[in-house]
């Protein structure tokens, strides 16, 4: 695994080639109703990297992704309702998905839980901060001058303006732009961190957790800082996410966001950064295209697709394909 | 005035519910001294291990190595303070090379550059560069054993532990680690816990026997491997009138 990690540089190159084209001729070739709708798959593929990086590179199998998502999006409502503007926001809700991260993660860690367990913690942390967040519909609940709404949630929330210029607000193809430079820059600073140092111990704790600490490495520190960085890339989501729908509410936090965010890593694959980008465009795209049918409820054909995408390409999408392509290219070249 | 010792345990017990697996062990090697621990299987051997190595909390009892107490200590921490452990079973990272074990070892107290060079000298003194690229989940059980070692010493231990290393081994391989471990002796402690006999009597100049948890006998080969409670506790008879 390592080894195939060492020699795919030119492979994240290219990805970062074809994201930096996306970013600059999609808002040129595409109508603003279909750049609002990729500006959604941009940040749910940022909100996918998060699952991505602290599953498939640290060994970290998170049921509640969507927690670290839900505080990032509410702390950037709340911060940028009250500071009227958005750059300092986006960098808090960064901090407290990543604060948020670092406290659970040091009780699971350094609580020595298993990883069955870890899953069932993140599921339950992510339930009560879904139920805690629906409880505060009353005036009482008002953090400066924004009401947290309970179930109703927040809304008129600030569009994203250029970084330290408040009267800014983004046009939506620029605020497609910054968004997809905001996930090129986070693929590129993962896949630098993967081929780290850290980055292989990482990757060591993935395959053996136990000859890792054997060989003198504090795995509880490095799991944890890994599950951090997960949780502040997906609190960045989630403020994106706020900022682009201008509209927060407790279903953030909702079970079906980080089974989303699970099944998308699952479908695009289990061991890569691009992959699960794959995946969150694939089946948002077709679940968008299925729900504009009305003969056949969209759930069910998703399901089926699912289950035949687990059984057929147990690797998921993307390694399915490499695998395919790197298995031809070497018979050709035999 | 006596050699002081490198790492010595006193009253190490460790119980699981009922069963008491290391009892009161008092135990001491010195600073470059080829020890073997022997004794049937359940006698407590890899439980030992595994408290020196912080894998389990000891009950009872104290673990002091280079003048510092280790009891408390976490895995990670003790493997820094020098001591090193091959596993009974391999435990390597099946996935990659044998290179990439060996250099994950390494790198925990060097740089990328040094890492590679005490990599390539750990290859060539095991003598399996040969088998450098190779990924070890696709590995014989003995070549297994043998970049576990690799991997082991690429740590810089002052203490190695080893559980069972020629088990799995050719005739070749066996004799090839027996060269190692003499020529290791001296520059680091190694403890050694293994069944075969011959292989013992290569490489083995101190003896110590444990039987149910507890130190039986400690000796030279020939004094211990002549005792005969310790041959009947070989064959699986009672030890009667136990020392």
């Amino acid at each position: 695994m390592l080894r195939a990690i060492s020699k795919d540089w030119l492979g994240a190159g290219f990805v970062t080639v074809i994201g930096l084209a996306i970013l600059f001729f999609v808002p040129v070739l595409f109508d603003l109703f279909e750049v609002l709708q990729m500006t959604k798959y941009v940040v749910l593929a940022l909100f996918v990297l998060s699952l991505a990086y602290i599953w498939g590179f640290g060994g970290i199998l998170s049921f509640g992704q969507a927690g670290f998502f839900g505080l990032g999006g509410y702390a950037f409502a709340v911060s940028s309702i009250n500071m009227g503007q958005t750059t300092v926001p986006f960098l808090i809700a960064i901090a407290v998905a990543a604060l948020f991260a670092a406290a659970l993660g040091y009780f699971m860690f350094y609580g020595r839980l298993s990883d069955v367990y870890l899953g069932v913690v993140t599921l339950v942390v992510t339930l009560i901060l879904w139920k805690l967040i629906n409880h505060t519909a009353g005036p009482e609940y008002v953090i400066g001058t924004a009401r947290l709404g309970g179930f109703n949630g927040i809304p008129s929330i600030p569009i994203m303006t250029l970084p330290w210029q408040p009267d800014q607000e983004m046009e939506p193809s620029h605020m497609f732009q910054y968004f997809m430079a905001i996930l090129i820059g986070v693929y590129v600073l993962l896949h630098i961190l993967i081929k780290s140092k850290f980055g292989r111990i990482a990757i060591s704790i993935r395959e053996n957790e136990v000859r890792t600490g054997l060989l003198g490495y504090d795995v509880r520190l490095y799991k944890l800082a890994i599950f951090t960085i997960g949780g502040a890339i997906g609190g960045a989501a989630g403020a994106m996410w706020a900022t682009y729908q201008t509209f927060v509410d407790p279903n953030i936090f909702s079970l079906e966001w980080s089974a989303l965010c699970l099944i998308w890593v699952m479908a695009g694959g289990v061991g890569t950064l691009f992959g699960p980008m794959v995946g969150v465009l694939a089946l948002e795209y077709l679940s968008f295209q299925l729900g504009q049918t009305d003969f056949i409820n969209n759930l069910i054909i998703m399901g089926v697709i699912l289950i035949f995408l687990v059984l057929l390409l147990p690797k998921g999408l993307f390694p399915t394909f490499r695998d395919f392509v790197t298995k031809h290219w070497n018979r050709r070249h035999e | 005035m006596s050699e002081p010792a490198l790492l010595a345990t006193s009253g190490l017990t460790m119980r699981f519910g009922g069963v008491v697996a290391v009892d009161q062990v008092d135990f001491a090697v010195k600073a470059g001294e080829l020890r073997c621990l022997i004794g049937p299987n359940g006698a407590g051997k890899s439980t030992f291990f595994k408290c020196l190595t912080g894998q389990l909390r000891p009950t009872a009892g104290s673990v002091v190595f280079a003048d510092q107490e280790l009891r408390g200590a976490t895995t990670h921490e003790i493997v820094r303070k020098g001591i090193g452990i091959k596993t009974q079973v391999p435990n390597l990272f099946d996935g990659l090379p044998a290179r990439e074990n060996i250099a994950l070892s390494a790198l925990q107290n060097h740089s990328k550059k040094r890492s590679e060079e005490i990599t390539d000298q750990m290859l060539e003194l095991i003598a399996i560069t040969a088998l450098a690229n190779r990924d070890v989940g696709h590995l014989a059980h003995g070549e297994r054993q043998l970049v576990e070692l690799a991997m082991v010493l690429a740590g810089q231990p002052r203490l190695v532990l080893l559980d069972e290393p020629a088990a799995g081994m050719t005739a070749e391989e066996r004799g090839r680690l027996a060269n190692v471990l003499r020529e290791l002796a001296g520059d680091m402690s190694l403890i050694v816990v293994e069944h075969d006999m011959q292989f013992i009597r290569d490489i083995a100049t101190e003896i110590t026997v444990l039987h149910r948890g507890r130190v039986f006998l400690e000796g030279d080969v020939a004094e211990i491997m002549a005792h005969r409670e310790v041959q009947e506790i070989y064959l699986g008879k009672e030890a009667n009138g136990a020392a």
